[in-house]
């Protein structure tokens, strides 16, 4: 104990308490501060005990990774997963039915994903200015490579499907539903009833429908109101509406970062005299953005997951594969492997965002406190 | 109702011979029988006020009277629904030309500061220059240094508002609108956020930006500085203004009933 006595404004500034610091510090406050404490720290301990080893397991140790069909991997490894069944089928859960010789233009348009992801992603990244201008461009450039035409051979999108089907899907929505949704919270904040009354009426209509409905109307229904004979692609018509569906929800979630931020920030930018759009893009969208990002990543992740609802209306997406696949009698009854191997890809991905997601707001913090 | 019983025409200027530019004939601002109504509020009546170039006039008068709502009009934060107010000869309208045209040359402090936390001290004060004056970076970076050194806080530049006291975040704001080299400069409560130790620091600032010649229309309640400064000081209450004066004049011998009721509370402690 620290008994010593100092002149007033004298005193200085000691280290706290021994008990306080360190990794010993850390497990006594956090894990063993109490009875109780002890008590759920000890079944957490006993938790991880019972499920954790056995997991690892079944799905690495006990695991088969050849064998010809489901036979010789139970002959193999009767307790534990099957991976030769997903290793067999690689290529058609990436792929889909993607004719097999233009695959290289998938993976380019993924390499190419990657590329325009990273001035995006991070600032302070060489040529970032460049690099968004292509970000900007890539939605056209990997249509063109995906699609073909133009001097590629065409390749019809109801060949799309697996993991490249899901990262098409879930670009496209989660690209063009940002801008909407800002443009719609915009909207409907707006004093010009004609814009409010649509950007309301657009928002309530589609977070009053459910994803699978709309997707229903996107495959079957749109013929009835377009002109007859007139085709519109499937897959066009899917990734409208899974944008359109995220937008509305993503309006609301910008709004809701709008109405924090305090009506003095648009009012000095006026008074600066700044255009309306001016203060929305420097001012107020950049802080109403940076508040709404959990709620933002929220709604991508919503989506990217949403994306395999297409199954419904006959899009092959990884599960549709992998139904697919199951129902071949070499390997039966291995959905378990299945959906562990399509959940462990959702999760690597929703994940990957969510931490993003964190970076971004730690990143953009400035120290302002309201 | 009639407005302003006072002594001195309110139609007339005091003081407004320091600074006499190309239009030294024209009032820098001038409000005709302005009112302002919110829904059926009647928050403004009948407000009569010339500003003169480089006058100096202090507005006072107890909270809701419309003082703050009465500078706010002048650069059109709100909108009056009767009368005129020109500024610098350009009368406000809906037309959104003349009001960017009149922001331009109109500089605002508020109360809460109203910096914009994402940007940094330097990035506040460059935004307008850049975008709406389109200067060029390099100048725009000169000119904030010029007005940061000379609210006396260059070596906070490149430190986001969150991180700086209020005292220096008001004179940041006040560097900021300074930025865009205004003729006129509204200042709406400017030290009524401020911790006692910071006000001075501030009113400092304002002290030297009058003695230097700027139009300005201040709202506080810092009755040594309307003292020091002002040409004129304006009593408003119940959105009418009560009484103007000098300010020797106005705190010495108030007309008004009212004044004397409100000064005689400020003054009190």
């Amino acid at each position: 104990m620290n008994t010593a006595t100092y002149q007033p404004g004298e005193h200085p500034e000691l280290p706290p308490p021994v008990s306080e610091r360190g990794a010993l510090g850390w497990v006594r406050a956090h894990l063993l501060s109490s009875p109780f404490n002890i008590g759920l720290t000890l079944l957490s301990l006993w938790f991880l005990w019972w499920i954790v080893p056995p997991a690892i397991d079944w799905f690495f140790i006990d695991a088969a990774y050849t064998g010809a069909d489901r036979n010789a991997c139970r002959a193999t490894a009767p307790d534990g997963a099957c991976w030769a069944f997903v290793g067999e089928r690689l290529q058609l859960f990436t792929y889909g039915f993607y004719p097999a010789e233009e695959r290289w233009r998938v993976n380019l348009s993924f390499v190419l994903l990657c590329v325009a992801l990273v001035p995006v992603l991070f600032d302070h990244v060489p040529y970032r200015k460049a690099g968004l201008i292509y970000a900007a461009a890539f939605p056209f450039i990997a249509g063109w490579l995906l699609i073909g035409g133009f001097g590629l051979t065409p390749v019809p999108t109801d060949k799309f499907g697996g993991f490249m089907l899901t990262l098409v899907i879930g670009v496209t929505g989660i690209a063009f539903s940002l801008p909407i949704g800002i443009l719609l919270a915009l909207g409907r904040m707006s004093k010009l009833p004609i814009i409010h009354v649509f950007s309301v009426s657009f928002i309530e209509f589609i977070r009053g429908v459910p994803l699978i409905t709309l997707l229903f109307v996107a495959s079957t229904m749109l013929n009835y109101f377009l002109p007859p004979g007139s085709t519109f692609d499937l897959l066009l018509r899917v990734l409208i509406m899974v944008t359109l569906f995220a937008s509305g929800y993503m309006a609301e979630v910008i709004r809701g970062g709008l109405q924090a931020i305090p009506s003095g920030q648009s009012e000095a930018a006026d008074a600066l005299g700044l255009k309306y759009w001016q203060a929305m893009r420097l001012i107020v969208l950049p802080q109403a953005l940076r508040i709404s990002i959990p709620g933002i990543v929220n709604t991508f992740i919503g989506l990217y997951k949403d994306t395999t609802l297409v199954i419904i209306i006959g899009l092959l997406d990884p599960l549709g594969i992998g139904r697919a696949s199951v129902a071949d009698t070499k390997w039966a009854g291995l959905s378990t492997e299945l959906y562990v191997f399509v959940a462990v890809f959702f999760f690597v991905s929703c994940f990957a965002m969510s931490r993003y997601s964190l970076y971004l707001e730690r990143k953009l913090e400035t120290g302002h406190k309201r | 109702m009639t407005t302003a019983p006072t002594d001195t025409d309110s139609q007339t200027t005091v003081g407004g011979d320091s600074v006499a530019a190309s239009h030294a004939d024209q009032p820098a601002i001038d409000i005709i029988g302005m009112h302002k109504w919110y829904a059926d509020f009647h928050v403004l009546k009948n407000i009569n006020l010339r500003v003169a170039r480089g006058e100096r006039i202090v507005i006072c008068g107890p909270s809701g009277s419309g003082k703050s709502t009465m500078i706010r009009c002048i650069n059109r934060l709100e909108e009056h629904q009767q009368g005129d107010i020109i500024v610098d000869g350009v009368k406000l309208t809906n037309d959104l030309k003349n009001i960017e045209t009149i922001r331009r040359e109109v500089g605002m402090v508020f109360q809460h500061f109203n910096l914009f936390p994402h940007l940094t001290v330097m990035e506040n004060c460059m935004l307008a220059p850049v975008w709406v004056r389109k200067t060029p970076k390099a100048e725009a970076v000169e000119t904030a240094m010029k007005y940061l050194e000379r609210v006396k806080i260059p070596e906070q530049a490149n430190k986001y508002p969150g991180q700086l006291s209020g005292g220096q975040q008001q004179r940041v704001a006040i560097a900021r609108s300074l930025c865009m080299n205004p003729r006129i400069m509204l200042f709406d409560e400017p030290t009524s956020a401020l911790d006692p130790e910071m006000i001075k620091e501030v009113l400092d600032v304002m002290v030297e930006l009058a003695q230097e010649g700027m139009t300005m229309l201040c709202v506080t309640h810092e009755m040594g500085f309307a003292k020091t400064v002002a040409n004129r000081v304006i009593f408003m209450d119940v959105g009418e203004i009560i009484e103007e004066n000098t300010p020797d004049l106005f705190f010495d011998q108030p007309q008004h009933e009212r004044t004397k009721l409100f000064l005689s509370q400020i003054l009190s402690h």
